[in-house]
């Protein structure tokens, strides 16, 4: 069988499985609506504030909505021993863990994407910035995915694992969120906002081609 | 009578330590096709630490694997060998068709369709079953079953007759049996004494 067959194979298995445990799946996107619906409450009547600091809202939390949906990534495949399978593969490890970052991606990273205008209009972000918002979301989201993948891979094995993944991955999250942020903030005000977003492409054309090997790596080192 | 190639497995001074303790060392053995190579041994005498070694999951601590006088890394042997240890590598909410296709995705299809497989394990009329339905016996023949639709010439088998009935041991021999006859090899660890006829059954006692 051929390459893309078995890419395409884990794919779909993988959105299957997030279909058949709606609820698990839906649980980023829960988490993110409700931090930034929490955040006019706490501020109060202050909507200049509010509009101000509006893409770093959106932006934090999409990063600690990634970070919670990122143990699911490789957790029940290494429970059930189908990881074992996947990596026993003669298919290259790290494109099927490639294709098991996009799966996930497609089921935390877009409905993400979906809601996130809805969310901007919600705390009174300029109209003319949320295209860019989106732009940084959709080229954001998937580095989250892929640079998580390979906290995750290393710290699967472990049975509290947690709070190494923040420490490790956190500050790997960090460039993207100040350019994704600035670029935000900048596009508010009606300045350019290529700088940032060529930036944004790079890291994220980088952390596709360079990610999913070190995490196939470490995932072969978690199930020694 | 098409004349079918022989391999040869060959592990070499092979050891392992784990946690400062020698679990087994200086161990060698040579597997050719036809032939099963039954790991026997007390609780935490190794047994599953050399299969994980001959899986790749683990690098022994000295000696080394070779495949038809390859190392194994060099050769092919990752493509012809298949694993089924005690976790049962199925997804619990996928049915039994769903996780045989992704087996199959995943690998090189060989002697037998899905449907032929699932005959032979006595599953046939379970393929829209999720699996979590399955009692444990059922889940044990399905991951079974990955060995026969995938191509592959050796079986690494960590305790397979857990939780099977004794029509299961039986046709789980049946099968290991055919695998040897068509020039296949089987390396297990088993409890069970097992009954296999015109095989060519090696022992390791590791303890």
């Amino acid at each position: 069988m051929s390459l893309s067959h078995a890419f395409f194979a884990i794919i779909r298995r993988d959105l299957l499985l997030a279909l058949r445990r709606r609820s698990e799946a839906a649980n980023p996107l829960l988490f993110f609506i409700l931090v930034i619906t929490l955040f006019p409450l706490g501020i109060g009547a202050q909507p200049n504030l509010l509009q101000a600091i509006a893409p770093g809202i959106i932006w934090v939390s999409a990063l600690l909505a990634a970070m919670l949906s990122l143990d699911s990534l490789f957790r029940s495949d290494f429970d059930d021993g189908s990881l074992e399978q996947i990596l026993l593969s003669p298919h290259p490890a790290s494109i099927l863990v490639l294709a098991k970052i996009i799966a996930h991606w497609l089921v935390t990273g877009l409905p993400l994407l979906m809601v996130a205008p809805l969310l901007a209009v919600f705390l009174g972000m300029p109209t003319q910035s949320l295209g860019i918002l989106l732009l940084t979301l959709l080229l954001g989201t998937p580095v989250l995915s892929l640079i998580g993948a390979i906290g995750v891979a290393l710290t699967v094995g472990l049975r509290r694992g947690g709070m190494i993944l923040s420490l490790l991955v956190l500050p790997l999250y960090v460039p993207v969120l100040i350019f994704a942020g600035n670029a935000v903030e900048m596009a508010g005000s009606g300045l350019p906002v290529n700088a940032q977003i060529n930036i944004l492409i790079s890291i994220l054309f980088m952390a596709l081609v360079l990610a999913p090997w070190p995490a196939a790596a470490a995932l072969k080192m978690s199930i020694n | 009578m098409e004349t079918k190639p022989t391999y040869l497995l060959q592990g070499t001074d092979l050891s392992c330590i784990r946690d400062d303790r020698v679990l087994f060392e200086g161990l060698s053995f040579e597997l050719v096709s036809g032939q099963v190579l039954l790991l026997e041994g007390k609780n935490g005498s190794g047994k599953t630490s050399l299969l994980r070694i001959l899986c790749g999951f683990r690098e022994p601590d000295a000696g080394q694997v070779f495949w038809c006088g390859d190392a194994t890394n060099d050769s092919q042997y990752y493509a012809d060998m298949a694993y089924v240890g005690h976790l049962d590598g199925v997804k619990k909410e996928l049915t039994v068709l769903e996780n045989l296709k992704v087996s199959l995705a995943l690998g090189r299809a060989g002697q037998y369709s899905i449907q032929q497989a699932l005959t032979k394990v006595h599953l046939v009329d379970y393929d829209d079953v999720l699996v979590q339905a399955l009692s444990a016996g059922q889940k044990r023949r399905l991951s079974l079953a990955r060995l026969l639709i995938t191509q592959n010439i050796v079986w690494i088998l960590d305790e397979p007759f857990t939780s099977l009935d004794k029509q299961g041991i039986a046709l789980i021999e049946t099968l290991m049996s055919e695998h040897c006859a068509n020039g296949g090899m089987i390396v297990l660890t088993s409890h069970h004494d097992i009954d296999l006829h015109s095989v060519d059954v090696q022992r390791i006692n590791l303890s």
